[in-house]
């Protein structure tokens, strides 16, 4: 049986033309960026024209970009390091309950560190209120950070809507668009926010790569010190074939993102209309608009999650519960969790997440055996 | 192309860019995933975690991999300074650190710690006796440089340990950057809680370390958002790049063991040819790091000389690249010599395993050449 992988949420197979694209870096233009003979220049030079492209593809100015280790660093760098270096004018801080782990821990430190925090609830459909925002934010925010979409459940929330609305407020806004970048297009401007997360690993690029951008007039107190690379915003040699393999994944990425959207598009279609003729009980976790065309969560009641994953797991279908992040053991996920009271619901929820290699073939395929499954576990 | 800059960056072995092409063409998982590829690279990022530690004879669950030799750095310093901050706020290293480091505690001095930055003599190393004579009730960690970057000398790792020994609320960090796979450092029975090393020194790939943490101690993480790396470094794991950094580790203790009496050699050839030229000043010590050659052209601008031998073909630096940007005179060499002339005319060259006979002799070539046409510029 072939083996089917739609678990792109968590982690995506590296494009074979950014491996290819980085291994010159690792080969031959191996020099220290920061060297000043003609051996570190040429590295200089590849980090340059890839912060260029970085740039373009967020809508920001070239210095604004931050490369980093990867989604973490960039989420931690932005909500640590803009609240810690800002905090004399405020104590507050805003979010939302269903934040990648990257952002939400980050809060949870900076609450251990005398910031109040105020943690926005999500509706059924995972999707917070703009009015929310507003309600929540007073003369002592200094930040707000809202996803652009959900990991979990593909959720899409107003970001253009909640940047507009806070241009007119002191507090900065930051978006964590890991799951939203090589699929959606993104211009920071037009998005009106002022620090953006993207992750490399999401998008066919290497792991150990992301970048935060950030508005060249922030201050952001860093994680790493010791040295004058990023500006200062985050020292340390750079990772330049990393970095290389990030700009590949991004150039192949714009030339693709419309069709890839389509694709995706009619892959949950498919998906979701051949779960909902067969004969099982399900429920679609999160909004049917607002919602990333890549991912589809469902839950089955009654069915342990476990237990579908491990039959799913026989069957050659590779998907997830919640986000990788949380996985490993499965605990109860808190996206769910915010959206829903019933418990049970995020126990017998699964995520199918779409990405490079998936056809419409294999997603026939992966509904014939999901609903297989589900039918012998819900008798 | 000679290139002798490996204290800035090393070409990664062959083997170390197959490996980590093979396994990011073949394991696509992520660890945290439950699915069987998950598991796959799950396995593979512990099994990178076992060689390492074996290599090294310690546990596999006391290495972090991290994105290199700064993260490292900047967790074990601030990790360790946060976590045990009720039990004191003194902290202690040298005048002589890395950036990374050095910076780090700067930071540290704004939040509420006092730092002592020792001292170095006229070699660049801190005496077992300074660290003693700084240490107080309120110290919780003492950080050195294993192999100073610049100069090569190797600070008393050991005997240091064995003092701190005797305190055992004082946490000992080691700054293992340029030592590793150059002079050897035992990490267990030297005292040594905390270790730094970083993959691109090695041969291994940027974006490439680990941190040794001794079993039982736990420091306050950098990076919050999940819990890998046994909750000390959130973050999906680079296993690539993981496994890629336990091969380039292998290679290089192999490296160590075959090839240093080679570069030694090479190492002398350079230092003896270097002393014959009229104008210079070696600095870097006989017992020093094999790999680093350090001398100063007073006079003589220190960015003239490494485009002059770039020109012909040959790589060496002035410092630190991590502080290559600023045109001041290099710290270390200020703390070491207090002599403005050498600190501002500093250069390094640096040698890998690789390098040859024949290489070091065109480097003495064109030294011989150069710095004399050089100076004389200077000088009418």
């Amino acid at each position: 049986m072939k083996n089917i992988y739609v678990d792109h949420a968590a982690t995506t197979p590296v494009h074979p033309e950014v491996i290819e694209a980085m291994i010159p870096y690792m080969n031959e233009v191996y020099g220290n960026p920061s060297s000043i003979h003609t051996f570190g220049r040429k590295a200089r030079r590849g980090l340059d024209e890839a912060r260029e492209v970085l740039a373009r593809a967020l809508g920001c100015q070239y210095e604004e970009i931050t490369f980093t280790s990867g989604g973490t660093e960039a989420d931690n760098l932005a909500v640590i390091g803009y609240a810690m270096a800002n905090r004399e004018n405020g104590n507050h801080l805003i979010t939302t309950q269903v934040e990648h782990h990257g952002v939400l821990h980050a809060f949870e430190f900076l609450e251990k560190n005398g910031f109040d925090v105020t943690y926005l609830p999500v509706n059924a459909d995972g999707i917070v209120s703009v009015k929310d925002v507003e309600n929540a934010l007073t003369e002592n925010t200094i930040l707000v950070s809202i996803m652009y979409a959900n990991n979990e459940t593909g959720a899409v929330q107003p970001i253009q809507e909640i940047g507009a609305f806070l241009s007119e407020h002191q507090a900065v806004f930051h978006s964590d668009a890991v799951q939203a970048f090589g699929i959606e297009r993104l211009d920071m401007n037009e998005l009106n926010v002022d620090m953006l997360t993207v992750s490399s690993h999401k998008i066919n690029g290497p792991k150990g790569v992301g970048v935060l951008a950030a508005k060249k007039e922030l201050t952001i107190q860093p994680n790493l010190y010791g040295g004058e690379q990023e500006r200062k915003r985050r020292a340390g040699t750079e990772n330049i074939p990393g970095i290389i393999g990030l700009k590949k994944a991004v150039e192949l990425m714009e030339t693709t993102r419309n069709e890839k959207r389509a694709l995706y598009k009619s892959l949950r279609e498919t998906l979701l209309s051949r779960l909902q003729e067969a004969d099982v009980n399900m429920l679609v976790n999160g909004s049917h608009e607002q919602v990333m065309p890549h991912i589809l969560n469902v839950s089955f009641p009654g069915v342990n999650v476990e237990s579908l994953l491990t039959n799913l797991d026989l069957d050659g279908v590779a998907a997830s519960s919640g986000s990788a992040c949380t996985a490993g053991s499965i605990e109860p996920s808190h996206v769910l969790a915010a959206m829903f009271e019933d418990s049970n619901r995020s126990q017998s929820a699964l995520r199918f997440s779409f990405g490079y290699g998936n056809d419409l073939e294999q997603i026939e395929e992966v509904a014939k055996r999901t609903i297989k499954i589900v039918q012998r576990l819900q008798t | 192309m000679i290139y002798f800059d490996n204290s800035a960056t090393t070409q990664p072995y062959k083997d170390v860019v197959e490996t980590y092409t093979k396994v990011v063409q073949q394991y696509i998982g992520n660890p945290s995933s439950l699915h069987p590829l998950g598991r796959q690279a799950e396995r593979l990022i512990t099994q990178a975690r076992e060689a390492v530690s074996s290599l090294l004879g310690v546990k596999s669950k006391e290495i972090l991999f991290t994105s290199g030799g700064t993260e490292g750095n900047n967790l074990a310093i601030k990790g360790t300074a946060f976590r045990y901050r009720n039990r004191g706020r003194h902290l202690i290293t040298t005048k002589v650190e890395h950036p990374s480091v050095y910076e780090a505690f700067q930071y540290l001095e704004g939040q509420g710690f006092e730092v002592t930055y020792l001292p170095v003599d006229k070699t660049g190393a801190v005496s077992v006796q300074k660290v003693k004579e700084a240490l107080r009730e309120d110290t919780i960690l003492v950080s050195l440089i294993h192999v100073n970057n610049e100069l090569g000398t190797v600070n008393p790792i050991q005997e240091v340990g064995r003092l701190l020994a005797d305190y055992p609320k004082v946490l000992f960090h080691v700054d293992h950057v340029q030592g590793i796979g150059k002079v050897s450092l035992p990490f267990k029975g030297s005292g040594i809680d905390l270790c730094t090393v970083s993959g691109h020194k090695f041969h291994g790939l940027k974006g490439t370390g680990f941190l040794y943490l001794r079993e039982g101690i736990w420091i306050d993480p950098l990076l919050h958002g999940g819990s890998q790396e046994l909750r000390h470094r959130a973050g999906t794991e680079n296993i690539a790049g993981a496994v890629s950094l336990a091969k380039a580790l292998r290679l290089t203790l192999e490296n160590q063991q075959n090839k240093t009496e080679k570069i030694k050699q090479l190492q002398g050839m350079i230092v003896n040819a270097v002393r014959e030229i009229h104008g210079t000043h070696v600095n870097s010590m006989e017992d020093g790091a094999p790999h680093i050659i350090h001398f100063s052209v007073p006079g003589l601008k220190p960015e003239v000389l490494v485009q002059a031998l770039a020109e012909e073909g040959i790589y060496v630096s002035t410092k630190s690249a991590c502080s290559s940007k600023q045109s001041e005179p290099s710290r270390v060499l200020q703390e070491t010599f207090r002599d403005e002339e050498l600190a501002k005319s500093g250069i390094r060259v640096s040698l890998s395993y690789d390098n040859t006979e024949e290489e070091a002799n065109t480097l003495i070539t064109t030294l011989n050449r150069v710095i004399p046409e050089l100076l004389e510029v200077v000088n009418i």
